[in-house]
């Protein structure tokens, strides 16, 4: 009786460590939010003078920078906007396509040259993507896609990474459903389309988050393509309000909430079927 | 002639559905993409470092000139920032998040999955964004946020982002910030696909908590540890826009530039690209090496004996 108490006191300390962690943690992941948005509520002198602080003064503090966001350069945090939802739906909805499809077929089908394809999809993911730059490049400029949405996309279109992640998950899927479904007259195709796609539903949820959030906060090499101002994306366009001078905090801070908010409110919504798809892909053997 | 025509999509459909082509049909986007977007880019970036190139479409074979020209003050400076970061990187996102992981899987945290959820929204915000507030956060004034921080807790404000050391440890900070809730979603789904007749069989045999992780958690999730550990080498090695975002447009002495920010310099500002690309195949081959080297001592290539 005694000793059982005593564990069980061990237990309700070791817990409240545990819990008292992550709360601190949980403290130090939203603090950096925080920050932005009281500092999108300040003038951009304020922000130049101070640097940041977590306090809301009334009469100091507003939401005119947002407004500041409309009339930046004749608006065009929003044609950043524009190009930024644009890049990030076509990067994700074809790389979704190509990566679920082949990661199905190393899955779900035994052929000659299956081990050596996926050998290949694993030393990809080895690779710097960052040294293929510079030829990548120069191979946009003889193609003549520089400046050019399908420029920035096109070393996305079959993401390694998801095929990777769609095979793990396909694995774990019962290899009955296709024959089932040739006895029904389904081609192979047909199977995959109407029976797979839907079960494998958890996995594109999670790859649509990873891919758009990769999409949406991708710099460099969107920054290498693309030339004209009104192209930039988010990240790009920001980069252009800091400057030796001194940073357009007026524009910086309140865009930077605006380019957070909807991944936020997305990752909300889906986040339930994010995390348990992301689980359940897990990377085996 | 109509015949034909008629019977041509059929015998091409029937091609394409056939059961031995199928599979092909299902795996040819990544080839087509491995040829064009990494092969042929791969040999020639080979081929350009031993070239000085002048324009798109004009080059000019130079032998191994771009190789010794190499190891000049600033790259040697690069190398080291970025095997710096990439040493710390690795230690830190391996065992902070695992410990984290085990944490919020040993059932002694109340609140678990809201804790999951949360520790991942940093990872939704784009570097760019993230340095900006990490700079002001850990900026040179008295009162920036965690030099206020630092003078509460007795200690005396810094300059931090003036010293590789310390400018190094922001970075840390920053990546560990939005990479923790990433990683421990990783290690939960290796512990949560670990059978719980082996933790039974551990407590049977007396294991207390620290045996059993040694014992029991970390041989299950090797798997998992080995690609996170490989990712966070490359990511290591590879690193630029968080420091680009960290430091902007001021560098003292030029402490932020790594590998990477190397070759877009020489790359893309100077135009340079038979040099950058010695530059990026020096990184290719540290990226392989370390992961070589890891992936031996993890066991990687070990045949499957339990």
């Amino acid at each position: 009786m005694k000793m059982r108490k005593h564990i069980n006191k061990r237990k309700a300390t070791l817990s409240f460590l545990a819990t008292a962690l992550m709360i601190i943690w949980a403290c130090v992941a939203m603090l950096p939010f925080v920050f932005m948005f009281c500092s999108s509520l300040k003038p951009g002198e304020e922000m130049l003078r101070k640097g940041l602080s977590l306090s809301i003064e009334p009469g100091v503090s507003s939401f005119s920078n947002y407004n500041a966001l409309n009339t930046y350069r004749d608006g065009i945090y929003w044609q950043w906007y524009k190009s930024s939802v644009i890049i990030m739906v076509l990067q994700t909805v074809i790389g979704l396509f190509f990566g679920s499809m082949v990661g199905y077929g190393l899955a779900m089908y035994n052929f000659k040259g299956r081990n050596l394809i996926f050998t290949l999809v694993l030393v990809v993911m080895m690779i710097p993507f960052e040294i293929l730059l510079l030829p990548l490049y120069r191979m946009l400029i003889r193609a003549k896609l520089v400046d050019n949405y399908f420029g920035v996309i096109l070393p996305y279109l079959v993401p390694p990474f998801m095929i990777f992640f769609f095979r793990q998950y396909v694995l774990g899927l019962p290899k009955e459903l296709l024959e089932a479904g040739r006895i029904d007259g389904c081609t192979d195709y047909g199977v995959f389309f109407r029976i797979m796609v839907p079960i494998m539903i958890p996995a594109f949820g999670a790859m649509t988050i990873l891919s758009g959030m990769n999409s949406w906060n991708n710099l460099l090499w969107p920054m290498i393509v693309l030339s004209t101002n009104e192209k930039f994306t988010i990240p790009i366009g920001m980069g252009t309000t800091i400057t030796p001078y001194g940073n357009a905090y007026d524009v910086l801070m309140p865009g930077a909430v605006m380019a957070v908010v909807p991944i936020i409110i997305i990752y909300l919504c889906a986040q339930k079927t994010f995390i348990a798809g992301l689980t359940a892909g897990s990377v085996k053997g | 002639m109509q015949q034909v025509s008629q019977r041509r999509p059929n015998r091409a459909a029937a091609f394409l559905t056939s059961r031995k082509v199928v599979p092909y049909v299902f795996v040819a986007p990544f080839v087509i993409y491995f040829l064009l977007i990494y092969l042929y880019p791969t040999v020639s970036t080979v081929m350009m470092s031993f070239q000085r190139i002048d324009g798109p479409t004009t080059s000019e074979w130079i032998g191994l000139k771009n190789y010794q020209k190499l190891f000049s003050r600033n790259f040697i400076q690069a190398l080291e920032t970025s095997t710096r970061y990439a040493i710390w990187d690795v230690i830190v996102l391996t065992i902070v998040p695992l410990l984290f992981a085990v944490l919020l899987h040993s059932g002694l945290v109340k609140g678990s999955a809201f804790f999951k959820s949360l520790f991942f929204i940093p990872a939704l915000t784009s570097i760019i964004v993230a340095g900006i507030v990490f700079r002001l956060a850990f900026g040179t004034q008295d009162t920036a946020p965690v030099n206020v921080l630092m003078t509460a807790l007795g200690g005396q404000p810094r300059q931090w982002l003036m010293f590789a050391d310390s400018g190094n440890f922001v970075l840390i900070v920053m990546t560990l910030w939005r990479w923790m809730g990433v990683n421990i979603i990783y290690y939960l789904s290796g512990i949560q696909a670990i059978p719980n007749d082996l933790y039974e069989a551990a407590e049977i045999d007396g294991a207390n908590p620290i045996q059993k992780f040694f014992k029991v958690t970390l041989p299950g999730i090797r798997p998992v540890l080995i690609y996170v550990i490989t990712i966070t080498v490359l990511g290591g090695f590879a690193m630029f826009t968080e420091s680009v975002a960290l430091w902007q447009q001021s560098n003292p002495g030029g402490i932020g530039r790594t590998i990477v920010g190397y070759l877009y310099q020489v790359g893309i500002t100077k135009a340079n690209m038979g040099m950058a690309s010695a530059v990026g195949l020096t990184l290719l081959a540290l990226v392989l090496v370390v992961n070589l080297i890891q992936l031996v001592l993890m066991g990687f290539f070990r045949k499957e004996d339990a």
